[in-house]
């Protein structure tokens, strides 16, 4: 079963027979998995399959139901609260895990700080925290504070963190979800060494190019309940697909409605000077989707930001329907039709200890009002439908939402944005952490929501989505527009082109001119 | 293998922990009351129960107020002092008007009008500087708090401020009269309640200020005024200070550099004892008035019975104060480790 030829290394870490239920809700029904040195084990399934439970499971986090957990062939009871990084178990989970407040040198040496005496190594702890940031290619400071970071940097952290471990075993819950193209290709490099040198690796994620590219064996769930564990070499994407959703998936993208040529345009920016956005100028119509795509870092959710009035403008132009507009903050933004749903679910976009109703029309409590009081039957029947529309699964609605699933999280803020009913909604990474059945569905629905007459700006770090979705499509490098394409131009290598400075479009010559 | 995942199971039970969360602070009530009336009987006489409403009346109004604050993410540490600066300045104001224009109802609906603006005037200012100069509100209200009391004891003199015989003649009856056989400072306590309790629980402002206090990014994300909001629970609180005041002045007719000492740390205790979470995106008004009654519970108790010492009723409420934070600290971590995704 191991999927290769090579004789099979011993079995490190094993779940047997393993069931959890979170008070009388069952998500696991009797889980058999297990993991060699060297061996790279994907797990894959729609949101709220249960492939965190599992992974926290066979982290010590949480405590089966029954059945157990075999380390080296030997039951044993994983110590609770992240100890098993002691035995060699080391994690990432789906959401960040850092202390928001520490440096980033604290941050990769939290719990094994390098010491002399009793006092701290301060510059060999910075040294070492430069060199591990070095290999992953990334350019951070080791001296900044965590929450100065973007979440794709923080998750580059994260991983920063966890392979300077001693792993044995390295499990990654949706390592790339936040990361672009060149972040996941020097993530890909790193898995490929810990590969080499025996770590035994699982990693959960929606991106199934990445996981043929990455693993031997792929384990499915469904509802809580395994469908099969098969080597890679006998799957084509398409197959893993339909077990995961259990039905055939086709046209994963809804066929293109071009705008009208004629269309009006509903926003237009122009010479756009904000932080982190460097004089950008474009125009967006009515039905039209536009995809932004870019590295990370590149600037588009800064753009995103200045427009709805998130962060101050320099200077530069935005007319909406032909009126200059400056939005002084969200309400304004939304009360204009203009709608930002952001990338960071748990910093930015959601409550976490709240449940979901009041998640779901925190942006729009104004319209659930019964006189001067809240209508809590108005916002009952709003989250019936939001769950109807955007599937939202929670097995119990009454749920804190830091319980629901990473992608169930997702969907409900989709959600809470759409609620405030916008002509012009801009997206920030739309699927981040969404399964491929639900993904379909969203797109689906994005299109539908441009051939209704709507106006959305896609910002994605998924080059497929951008490409599968947008219209026309604004590639970023550096806070600048690097090009604007369209049509036939709308490649992975064009983008990628333009992304990475090798190529400079024709438009960004007549806007700086 | 051939279970069938229920997909969303119909909602079971609430949850026992959450249960016991919301009635905890009753509960505490109830058993204090029961002891109360084992260690004597006269505890539950009319004359003591009517005591014990009116004296939780001051604490709890404030403390009203001191669940938005609290509730949004902010402190106010300056409601003792100010309190005192308010009394200190309507006793002044109700002099003089005694002076100038002779006794009549408007010199205390002067005093009463001037308590007002003060509170409203000195929650906004501490609102305008937590937000607008955006300094922590901890240190904000420290300084106002300091300010205040140093004012009081300027005016006083170092001395104490006393209200003119005349006027205190009309204004007795505010602290000491009945409605229905219920004091006057218990039925503005009730409707301060009230309305505290449907601004927190039926109106946007009471979701934002949860929502502040939880995570203020996401209330900014949301299109929710935050600087607006925050300010507007510092002014609510204010208000409530003035309230109490306006209640206070009538019981002695003075006020003094003592006035009002520790009272932020009664309301904040009050708060707390209540359930809402002293850092943020939790609050229960009810719990709150709860938590007022409970303080003054056992004050009374140790002043009814010789097992005590009634010197210890500081000691008491502390202890009472760490048990209450630390059985919701219990059942919190519990929540927050499931809810680590
Ligand atoms: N602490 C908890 N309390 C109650 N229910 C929980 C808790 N944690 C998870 N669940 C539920 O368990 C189910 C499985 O969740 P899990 O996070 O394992 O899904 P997942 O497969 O990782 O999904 P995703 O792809 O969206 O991340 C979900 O229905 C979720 O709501
Ligand atoms: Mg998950």
């Amino acid at each position: 079963m191991a999927g290769q030829g090579e004789p099979a290394a011993p079995v490190v870490l094993a779940a047997k027979r393993v069931s959890k239920a979170f008070g009388e809700v069952p998500v696991l029904f009797s889980i058999d998995f297990d993991i060699r040195p060297g061996e790279v084990h994907a797990i894959i399934g729609e949101n709220g399959a249960g492939k965190s439970t599992l992974i926290k499971i066979l982290s010590g986090l949480e405590r089966p139901t029954s059945g157990h957990v075999e380390l080296d062939g030997a039951p044993v009871e994983l110590p609770p609260d992240g100890q098993a990084v002691n035995l060699g178990i080391v994690v990432i989970h789906q959401e960040l895990n850092l202390a928001e407040h520490l440096t980033v040198a604290d941050s990769i040496f939290l719990g094994r700080e390098l010491k002399s005496g009793p006092f701290l190594k301060l510059r060999e702890m910075r040294e070492g925290a430069r060199r591990i940031l070095e290999t992953l290619h990334v350019h951070i400071d080791p001296d900044v504070r965590i929450n100065t970071l973007s979440v794709a940097d923080k998750q580059m952290i994260e991983i920063a963190k966890a392979i300077s471990r001693d792993a044995r075993v390295l499990i990654m819950d949706e390592p790339t979800a936040v990361l672009s193209v060149a972040e996941t290709e020097t993530f890909f490099e790193q898995v490929d060494r810990l590969k080499a040198k025996g770590v035994a690796i699982i990693f959960i994620s929606h991106k199934l190019d990445e996981v043929m590219r990455l693993a031997d064996r792929v384990t499915v769930l469904r509802d809580g309940q395994l469908i099969a564990t098969v080597g890679t070499e006998a799957l084509t994407p398409d197959s893993i697909a339909q077990m995961m959703v259990g039905r055939e998936l086709s046209n994963l993208y809804p066929p293109k409605h071009e705008p009208d040529v004629d269309a009006d345009t509903v926003l237009a920016v122009r010479n756009l000077m904000a932080p982190g956005v460097r004089d950008v100028s474009f125009a967006l119509k009515r039905g039209e989707i536009l995809g932004f795509a870019g590295l990370i870092g590149s600037g588009r959710t800064a753009v995103a930001e200045a427009i709805v009035g998130l962060s101050p403008l320099d200077s530069g132009e935005i007319l909406h329907k032909g009126t200059p507009v400056r939005f002084a903050d969200v309400s304004k933004s939304v009360a204009a039709g203009v709608a930002y749903m952001t990338k960071d679910r748990k910093g930015k976009g959601l409550l976490l200890t709240a449940n979901l109703k009041d998640n779901l029309t925190l942006l729009t409590l104004k319209r659930h009002f019964k006189g001067p009081f809240l209508d809590d039957k108005s916002e009952t029947r709003a989250l019936e439908r939001a769950v109807r529309r955007f599937d939202i699964r929670a097995r119990d609605p009454s749920v804190r939402v830091g319980q629901l699933s990473g992608g169930n999280q997702q969907k409900l803020m989709l959600g809470k944005m759409m609620e405030a009913e916008p002509d012009i909604i801009i997206i920030d990474e739309p699927t981040r952490g969404i399964d491929v059945g639900t993904k379909q569905q969203i797109y689906h629905i994005i299109a539908a929501l441009a051939a209704e007459g709507k106006s959305i700006i896609v910002i994605s770090s998924e080059m497929q989505e951008v490409i599968g979705l947008a219209h026309r499509v604004v590639v970023m490098r550096e806070g600048r527009i690097a090009g604007i394409l369209e049509g036939a131009e709308i490649t992975e290598s064009e983008i990628m082109r333009y992304a990475a400075g090798i190529k400079q479009g024709g438009e960004n010559e007549r806007i700086s001119a | 293998m051939s279970v069938s995942a229920p997909e969303a199971a119909a909602s079971p039970s609430k949850g026992f922990r959450l249960d016991l969360k919301t009635a905890g602070p009753l509960l505490a009530l109830i058993l204090l009351v029961a002891l109360g009336y084992a260690l004597n009987p006269l505890f539950l006489a009319e004359g003591n129960v009517t005591n014990i409403l009116t004296r939780s009346a001051f604490i709890g109004i404030i403390a009203v107020g001191a669940t938005f604050v609290i509730t949004a993410g902010g402190i106010d540490l300056s409601v003792g002092s100010m309190a005192a600066f308010i009394a200190g300045v309507m006793i002044i104001v109700m002099n003089w008007a005694v002076e100038s224009m002779g006794v009549s109802i408007w010199t205390v609906l002067m005093g009463i009008g001037c308590s007002l603006i003060l509170g409203i005037g000195a929650g906004f200012i501490n609102g305008f500087l937590t937000t607008k100069a955006k300094i922590e509100a901890f240190i904000v209200t420290l300084g106002t708090m300091g300010i205040y009391r140093s004012l009081v004891t300027y005016f006083a003199d170092g001395g104490t401020l006393s209200l003119a015989s005349g006027a205190r003649e009309i204004y007795r009856p505010v602290y000491y009269d009945s409605f229905l056989r219920i004091p006057y400072p218990v039925w503005v306590f009730i409707v301060v309640a009230i309305i505290g309790w449907v601004l927190m629980n039926r109106t946007a402002f009471g979701r934002y200020c949860m929502a502040i206090g939880s995570n203020e990014h996401v209330a900014r994300y949301s299109a929710i005024k935050v600087d607006r909001v925050k300010t507007w629970t510092y002014i609510l609180q204010g208000l409530c200070v003035s309230l109490a005041t306006i209640i206070y002045v009538p019981r002695l007719g003075s006020a003094s550099a003592a006035t009002g000492v520790l009272w932020e740390l009664e309301a904040i205790a009050a708060v707390i004892i209540g359930g809402t979470m002293l850092k943020g995106g939790f609050g229960r008004v009810g719990g709150t008035v709860i938590g007022a009654l409970i303080l003054t519970a056992i004050g009374n108790i140790l002043n009814l019975t010789e097992i005590i010492s009634n010197y210890l009723n500081g000691a008491v409420q502390g202890v009472i104060i760490v048990a209450a934070v630390y059985l919701q600290r219990g059942s919190l971590s519990a929540r927050r480790k499931k809810a680590a995704e």
